[in-house]
């Protein structure tokens, strides 16, 4: 398994009070796969999806990805693992504003020490960014500066794609567009894919499906 | 990976160039205002170690007449009879001639054959030009030639690098000639010292060697003065560096975040700011060093003219490049650069990666932050009150003024806020009411730019105000203490009788001006006769007087003492004063602005009998002042005297007051500078916050208030905003006029002020503070107005 998720709980402090937002998470991914995680607004979605890329802790349970759970990494084991392993995909992009698209497809490569120019250029190509590269972000519509998100994060050649509503500030077509191209670049890879999302649309497009409903996950 | 993670930093910087260019200035002025003056004081202390090191006077120990007279050489010879390897060593001053810019040369007359070889740094003891009959005097370069040009030339100069500024060596021979000396004023001892059992003989005295030696004691206040201008200026440009960097950093807060979202390590991130701000810190320090020589160079003579009028130490005019001073100068600018941005990297390294970020979060700050910013200001200000009443020295003037200052500065932004809030209370229409709350929300960003405004206006209120009141005062003192006509020096006693008797059925009164060199409390001083006359009684600047005091002083029952002598001695009216040939009680205090040396006024029949070789030559005539120019053309020619022996008051005036203006060049052009870096400060801020400014004007400009409304509203907010820091900095200016008058003045030089007020000097100062809030306004005010509007629709495209 790539990724192996076992009895994760996770509360937040509130003036009212803690609130358990995650409550004994059981999920299991291997390579390749695709898996859509949908839920309501405030379910728990992001927040798990934080705590798988290290960016958050569990209050307790296992994140176990290729062998290193996230849940006890220092600050620097889970930095190396976003780094090398795991790929992010915003919903606001988080682009680099200063640098142009070329330099922002190439970054979190060069970031890991893989950088494969020839990788890169396929990778504008696919995604339509050929002409774009000496352009900086602010100078790109929505759906462009997603598509350089998703090509930043495939040229690091991460084993595990998290995606973060990657279409909820694009149109619909555009989101649809987008989300194809992750699915098909990412698989390409071999890379497996998460994607929070909203969409039950969207989500029947993976390879699986599950539901964060008050803290847990159902079928 | 460290290059990678410091590239995607510093191309901020690309994208925003005048940005960076801003930071670069504030920085370079920071750095320039200040490694410009400690330029000038190293140069200056390197030229008083020089003056120690002669004759080795900071390492040799001397024998002194007790009383402050000179050694009989009886006394010298005994010693030498007995064993003591001493060297006698006449010193006295010799006055500089008008036309080569006055003052005073100190000779120094040695015997080079007996000169201890300690002594021997000037390295003139073994030279035979100095056992001829009629020795050169060796001078360093600068003195040398005012000394071949001065009328009439005391003796052939000669040229000698090795020698300090403003000292000539000669043989003792020449020097008991040319200072009318018989006895040594001093005699070295050597390294070995006493003999074994040795005692000295009554009334002379062992003074050990003294490292601290006269001149850099007597100016370190001068320098201090110097060194307070220049870090004020170094603080302000300081507020430009941070404003800066801080606003960097929280437009760069989303990119931070994103880099640790894509692995980057907290250690590595803030290793690479690290990098960008030690970079930054050098290219601005490099640039500030160089600009800092150039300031010093240009401020360098002004210095040097100011430390001989006011201490009569002398500087060279021009300055050399030390490593010590250039690598100061970059550490001072990269301590600057981490200080400025040490608040940013504590920020980053405090930043949650999941918490949303917006440029301009971090520069609202609440009601709470200015209530704790204006409680430290307090606390600020009271510290300095506290040193200011129960501290002691310069230090404790400066400790007030750097409580007085920082208190202000921390104060301001709560007085704003305050200001804007009655504005807004009372505001009638719409774009009133959004023009001041939007001003308020501006504070925050700009509060650091206005803090360095008020600075700088506070500074500039303070020292224009002391320079006023010093020039006022100055003016009137000048007018009783210059009270004759016409001033004559004759070539000798004979030649003084020749004149009282020619002048005598002219005028209304010749009186003598006998003077006499002593050492006064521990110090060199003057003593001057006064003769009992209604010229001294009706006009002379008295500050404090015992009664009766002009009969008591002709009667020869006290002396008068100048200021300086009154605050470095601690003395009271009758107090007595060490004098050869006794004590005398303190019969009145009087001013003597300008005057480095302490100085005693004595009636004349007390000069005669304690100071009975003090020359006779000089003379002060009273005379109708239209008949004054009418006298002394008639006495140059019927005596053939040279030109400068008769002088006439105007023209003593005019020298005094050219002097004087000098002294108060640097003052000026720090003032000058200061102002000018506040005035960056503030385009810095503007430029910077341009960037994260469009999210507040968007809203007003979709609701109908055009463009070019908006850049007008830009403009005149910052000139509201510096209106108002005027008015708060006007205060603060006076209290600190009147610290710098009535605490650092006295500490530093020895005399007190009155203050006087200058309001048309305020307004000039007002006027030219909107003028450098109006001017860094503009430019960004005129992007906005140029701004495409689909940037402005941007605003409202990104809105989630």
């Amino acid at each position: 398994m790539l990724l192996n998720i076992h009895a994760v709980h996770k509360s937040y402090a509130t003036p009212e009070g803690p609130v358990r937002v995650l409550d004994g998470i059981d999920l299991q991914m291997a390579r390749g796969e695709t898996l859509a995680l949908t839920g309501e607004s405030g379910s728990g979605k992001s927040t798990l999806l934080h705590l798988i890329a290290g960016l958050d802790r569990p209050d307790g349970g296992q994140i176990m990805i290729n062998g290193c759970d996230m849940a006890r990494a220092t600050d620097g084991q889970a930095a190396q693992m976003r780094r090398q392993t795991v790929g992010l995909i915003f919903q606001q992009f988080n682009l680099i504003p200063s640098l142009d698209v070329g330099a922002n497809l190439a970054f979190q490569a060069r970031l890991a020490g893989c950088h494969d120019v020839d990788l890169v250029g396929r990778l504008a190509t696919d995604l339509g960014l050929s002409d774009l590269m000496r352009r900086y972000p602010e100078q790109l519509s929505g759906g462009q500066q997603q598509r350089v998100a998703i090509g930043r994060a495939l040229a690091a050649r991460p084993a595990l794609l998290l995606a973060d509503e990657p279409t909820g500030n694009l149109d619909e077509a555009t989101g649809d567009q987008v989300f194809d191209l992750m699915i098909r670049l990412s698989a390409e890879a071999g890379a497996a894919l998460l994607i929070v999302t909203h969409s039950m649309r969207l989500a029947a497009r993976l390879g699986r499906r599950v539901h964060l409903k008050a803290g847990r996950l159902v079928a | 990976m460290i290059g990678v993670v410091f590239g995607a930093i510093a191309s901020h910087w690309r994208r925003n160039r005048v940005q960076l260019a801003m930071l670069l200035v504030g920085l370079a002025l920071a750095t320039a205002l200040w490694s410009g003056v400690q330029a000038i004081n190293t140069e200056a202390r390197a030229a008083y170690d020089q003056a120690a090191r002669t004759l080795g006077q900071d390492h040799l120990a001397r024998i002194v007449a007790k009383d402050a007279g000179t050694i009989p050489l009886g006394a010298y010879v005994a010693l030498r009879r007995a064993g003591w390897s001493v060297s006698p060593v006449i010193e006295g001053s010799l006055r500089l001639s008008p036309e080569v810019g006055g003052g005073r040369v100190r000779l120094v007359g040695i015997e080079p054959l007996s000169l201890p070889d300690g002594a021997r740094s000037i390295n003139l003891g073994g030279n035979p030009a100095l056992l001829r009959s009629t020795a050169p005097l060796f001078a360093a370069p600068q003195t040398a030639t005012r000394l071949a040009r001065t009328t009439p030339a005391p003796a052939p100069t000669q040229i000698d690098t090795t020698l300090p500024e403003g000292v000539a060596f000669t043989d003792i021979a020449t020097a008991a000639r040319i200072l009318g000396r018989e006895n040594p004023s001093f005699l070295i001892l050597d390294a070995a010292g006493p003999p074994p059992g040795a005692a000295l003989p009554t009334g002379l005295v062992l003074r050990p060697a003294d490292p601290s030696a006269d001149p850099a004691g007597l100016t370190a206040s001068f320098h201090l003065n110097l060194t307070a201008f220049g870090f004020l200026a170094f603080a302000v440009g300081l507020f430009i560096v941070h404003s800066a960097i801080g606003i960097a950093f929280e437009q760069r807060r989303a990119l931070m975040r994103t880099l640790r979202a894509l692995g980057v390590p907290l250690h590595l991130l803030m290793l690479a700011m690290g990098l960008e701000l030690g970079l930054l810190g050098l290219l601005g320090g490099l640039a500030g060093v160089g600009l800092g020589y150039g300031v010093a160079g240009a401020l360098l003579p002004d210095v040097a003219a100011t430390l001989r009028g006011l201490y009569g130490a002398e500087v060279p005019g021009t300055l050399s490049l030390r490593p010590v001073w250039w690598l100061a100068g970059l550490a001072i600018a990269l301590a600057g650069t981490g200080l400025a941005g040490a608040q940013a990297l504590w920020r980053l390294w405090q930043m949650p990666v999941l918490v949303s970020a917006h440029p301009e979060a971090a520069l609202r700050t609440g009601a709470r932050g200015l209530r704790l910013q204006a409680l430290a200001g307090l606390s600020a200000a009271l510290l300095g009150g506290a040193a200011g009443l129960w501290g002691e020295g310069l230090w404790a003037g400066f400790g007030l003024l750097a409580g007085l200052l920082l208190g202000a500065a921390l104060i301001l932004p709560m007085g704003l806020a305050l200001a804007l809030g009655a504005a807004i209370r009372l505001a009638h229409g719409v774009r009133a009411d959004w023009f001041w709350a939007d001003t308020r929300q501006q504070l925050p960003g700009l509060s650091l730019a206005l803090m360095a405004l008020m600075l700088a206006l506070a500074a500039n209120i303070g020292v224009g105000s002391m320079v006023a009141s010093f020039r006022q005062t100055f003016d009137g003192w000048l007018d009783r203490r210059l009270v004759a006509e016409v001033y004559v020096t004759a070539r000798s006693e004979a030649e003084a009788d020749a004149m009282r008797d020619w002048l005598n059925p002219q005028v209304d009164a010749i009186l003598p001006i006998w003077r006499a060199e002593t050492m006064l409390a521990g110090q060199p001083g003057d003593v001057y006769a006064m003769a009992d006359h209604a010229t001294y009684r009706d006009h002379w600047p008295m500050l404090a007087t015992a009664p009766d005091v002009w009969d008591r002083l002709a009667l020869g029952e006290g002396v008068l003492i100048n200021e300086q002598f009154w605050h470095r001695a601690n003395l009271r009216l009758g107090a007595p004063v060490d004098l050869p040939g006794g004590a005398l009680p303190v019969l009145g205090v009087y001013s003597d602005y300008g005057n480095p040396r302490v100085q005693v006024m004595i009636g004349l029949d007390q000069m005669a009998a304690r100071f009975g070789d003090a020359p006779r030559t000089r003379l002060a005539v009273r005379v109708a002042p239209d008949r004054a120019p009418e006298i002394a053309q008639s006495l140059t020619q019927h005596f053939a005297l040279p030109d400068d022996a008769v002088v006439t008051q105007a023209a003593v005036k005019a020298v005094s007051r050219a002097i004087f203006e000098r002294t108060f060049t640097v003052t000026s052009a720090l003032n000058v500078l200061t102002l000018g870096v506040a005035g960056v400060a503030m385009l810095a801020s503007l430029v910077s916050l341009s960037a994260v400014r469009l999210p507040h004007l968007a809203p007003a400009w979709a609701a109908g208030i055009g463009r070019n409304a908006l850049a007008g509203y830009e403009l005149a907010r910052m000139l509201a905003l510096a209106a108002l820091t005027f008015v708060a900095a006007l205060p603060v200016g006076l209290a600190l006029a009147w610290v710098l008058l009535a605490v650092i003045n006295v500490e530093a030089f020895g005399w007190r002020l009155p203050m006087i007020l200058f309001p048309a000097d305020w307004l000039r100062l007002g006027a030219l503070a909107l003028l450098a809030a109006g001017l860094a306004a503009l430019w960004p005010a005129y992007r906005l107005a140029r701004r495409p509007a689909a940037d402005l629709v941007k605003v409202f495209s990104n809105e989630r």
